[in-house]
């Protein structure tokens, strides 16, 4: 080792440098495996919802960490979290998997303490109720009731607030049912319309068991059937109850088709095959831009929310565990949550996205106003005109309007059972 | 003669290594993932693990409520059959189509050059995906597809055809597009082989065309019959793709099934379930060979 060099270069460059970034070359000349070494790629398994091209460079931009992204559906997340916990360091899942994963003890609980907008995270959350402080409906596995665990690796969630989180919300939505405005001519306003026999033929709603099987129960009492205590937990009878109501309306011939992929959902709206259906906000979008009106219909009923957030294998460790708090600190420091709120979904942590936004885009999208200007989507695609109103309207009366959530049921095996009869029937 | 060879296989060790690659290819993909379906089917389960064990209760499951036939058919029966269903009309057509491709191929083309292109011409819609030759069908036979379009302004029809799409018909007609190749390809071949002479020594004893077809080509034919109907009956038997996509969700499969369980790691059910699904081709198969000796006739 030549240790004059070192310290000629070591002071020159010190000289040059600012104070923030003296560590930086401190490490870097004295730890020289680091400098071989690529800066940190995190390994990211996720959906595809949460995590664009626009996403991973602005990131590199700001914190200099690279992320590594492994897009799988939502089911696909959860037997990768239960069977391979170490080939990814950092998962992003919805709350309504926890059920399934906490008991397996393959994540850990989150540090809130490490998490600098824990504070600011929105009461939905937290407390089960709207920043302005009116009560969201908690059927179902509501964030609110797995947010918590004993200890970093508890296997159960805790009944009180603790330090340690499961997941770091991320993103969350209230879904309705979605409608062709133009094809219908009427007005829509309850879940019960989907089996109504005037849309005989045209009606669709999605085959994955756990979530269809809620929109089912939305419309099982919107038609005055039956009043579910807790619709994200049924019993086998009412299992059995909700299962025959939408058999026999397969039989009649009600549905055109079910869905399981999002993109089927958007061919079946805008080719005019259906014109009421089970549908994800983004997939209305998908359907607008291609130049025909859909709605994302709200309905007297409520809406059936679902959440997602960041959850830690328990397999990460060290340099690539801070990593990891570092980028989910990044996520929710403003820039995403602006990306996902324009695109009409919700983020975490309000007031940061806020300062990322135009005040028109805030008072479309989150309280309700009418656009003052054109909308745009993250990649410029025009969303809305000067005028329009976003569907539902505000953060507080879509997201106040939630009925239930997604959920995990005890009768789940049940529950997949007798939908695959309802599928055969 | 080729008992002959084979016992100087069987005593010469040394030609073994010839069998190594195959045999450890087999071994790998085949035999190893097959023992572990078999073993995981008797496994116990619960929402997020799966747990060693030895019971039957994935089987029991499976045929709940199958033999007593008060509620109608269970859920496994009813699938079987929808499942059935689809193979014996895919078959059925598949088989029709595919004999008289192969029939004009071989006896009606006498270039061989023209032979072979045609052939080739055959194996065009091959180069693309199956999932987007499935899905081409959809624009075409929607609601507001191309088929109905035509039969509206001609007049056919006053409200559009329904039953084009996601319906039984559309299933049938696109496994059959999807594997009718399947059935061309053993059955060429076959007729292929057929000494001319044969054919022609028919005709000079009298028979017509269609007893030379039913006394002379079908038999002789038989292995390549046999050949293409255990490819499409074999990948109709676990399709869930195209019954998917096609039915519109709304038909049950058996593949369906063992999708949804996998998706809620409900894996010794699915096991159990492939098990199942795996015995009554290989039944099914077995059946068929007993129509014929294959390896006679090879």
């Amino acid at each position: 080792m030549n240790s004059k060099g070192f310290s000629t270069i070591s002071r020159r460059k010190l000289l040059k440098l600012g104070a923030g970034t003296t560590a930086a070359t401190f490490t870097a000349l004295y730890a020289p495996s680091v400098i071989s070494s690529d800066p940190i790629t995190l390994r990211y398994l996720g959906t595809a919802v949460s995590m664009g091209d626009e996403v991973q460079k602005k990131l590199f931009e700001d914190t200099g960490l690279k992320v590594k992204f492994i897009a799988v559906t939502t089911d696909e997340v959860t037997k990768r979290v239960l069977t391979q916990p170490n080939s990814f360091d950092l998962v992003d899942t919805e709350y309504f998997s926890l059920p399934k994963l906490v008991p397996s003890g393959n994540i850990l609980g989150m540090d809130t303490k490490r998490i600098k907008e824990w504070d600011n995270v929105t009461s939905i959350f937290t407390k089960g109720v709207t920043p302005s402080g009116k009560k969201v409906g908690l059927q179902g596995t509501a964030p609110s009731k797995v947010m918590y665990l004993e200890g970093s690796t508890g296997k159960s969630f805790a009944k009180d607030v603790t330090q340690y989180a499961t997941l770091v919300p991320t993103i969350y939505n209230a879904d309705t049912l979605g409608i062709r405005p133009d094809l219908i001519g009427r007005p829509i306003n309850s879940w019960a319309e989907l089996l109504n026999p005037e849309f005989k033929g045209k009606a669709a709603t999605l085959n994955i068991p756990s979530i269809g099987i809620m929109d089912a129960a939305m419309v099982v009492e919107a038609m005055g059937e039956y009043t579910y205590p807790d619709k994200g937990n049924m019993t086998k009878a009412e299992i059995d109850l909700t299962m025959k109501i939408f058999t026999e309306a397969k039989k009649s011939g009600q549905f055109r088709a079910f869905w399981t992929d999002f993109n089927e959902s958007v061919n079946l709206m805008a080719s005019g095959e259906v014109v009421i259906q089970s549908m994800w906000s983004p997939a209305i979008t998908a359907v607008k831009s291609q130049g025909k009106a859909c709605i994302y219909q709200p309905l007297k009923e409520g809406y059936r929310a679902w959440a997602a957030g960041f959850a830690l294998p328990k397999t990460t460790k060290g340099k690539t565990a801070d990593a990891v708090y570092d980028f989910v600190n990044w996520y929710l420091s403003g820039w995403v949550g602006a990306y996902l709120n324009r695109q009409g979904y919700y983020s975490a942590v309000l007031p940061t996205a806020k300062k990322y936004m135009s005040e028109d885009e805030w008072g479309f999208w989150m309280e309700g106003k009418a656009a003052k200007d054109d909308i745009l989507s993250p990649t410029g695609a025009k969303l809305a005109s000067a005028g329009e109103k976003r569907d539902g309207g505000s953060y507080e009366d879509r997201m106040g309007g939630v009925a239930c959530w997604n959920a995990t049921m005890d009768e789940n095996k049940y529950m997949v059972r007798k939908w695959n009869e309802m599928v055969a029937s | 003669m080729s008992t002959l060879k084979t016992k100087t296989f069987i005593f010469q060790p040394k030609l073994w290594w010839l069998a190594v690659p195959f045999a450890s290819v087999f071994l790998a993909y085949f035999v190893v993932p097959l023992g572990l379906t078999i073993i995981v089917s008797f496994w116990d389960y619960t929402e997020y693990s799966i747990i060693p064990d030895f019971i039957f209760s994935n089987y029991s499951y499976i045929f709940e409520g199958c033999f007593s036939f008060e509620k109608g058919l269970c859920l496994t029966f009813k699938t079987y059959l929808s499942t059935f269903f689809f193979c014996f009309f895919t078959w059925a057509i598949t088989l029709l189509l595919g004999f008289c491709v192969a029939y004009f191929l071989v006896f009606y083309v006498n270039s061989i050059p023209l032979q072979i292109t045609l052939f080739l011409i055959c194996t065009i819609p091959f180069w693309t995906s199956n999932v987007i030759r499935m899905v081409a069908w959809i624009p075409l036979l929607g609601r507001n597809g191309l088929v109905n379009d035509l039969l509206l302004s001609m007049g056919i029809v006053r409200e559009p055809v329904e039953w084009l799409l996601y319906s039984n018909f559309s299933v049938i007609l696109a496994l059959v597009h999807l594997y009718t190749l399947f059935m061309i390809v053993p059955i060429f071949n076959s007729m292929l082989r057929i000494d001319k002479g044969v054919i022609e020594a028919a005709y000079d004893a009298g028979a017509n065309q269609i007893q030379v077809i039913t006394n002379v080509i079908i038999p002789l034919c038989k292995p390549g019959i046999i050949i293409g109907s255990i490819f499409v009956i074999t990948v109709v038997m676990g399709d869930f793709l195209t019954i998917g996509i096609m039915g519109g969700q709304q038909l049950a499969s058996v593949g369906k099934i063992i999708n949804t369980e996998m998706n809620y790691l409900q894996l010794p059910g699915a096991a159990a379930n492939s098990v199942i699904l795996l015995v009554i081709t290989i039944l099914v198969i077995i059946m068929m060979t007993k129509l014929i000796d294959i390896r006679k006739e090879l």
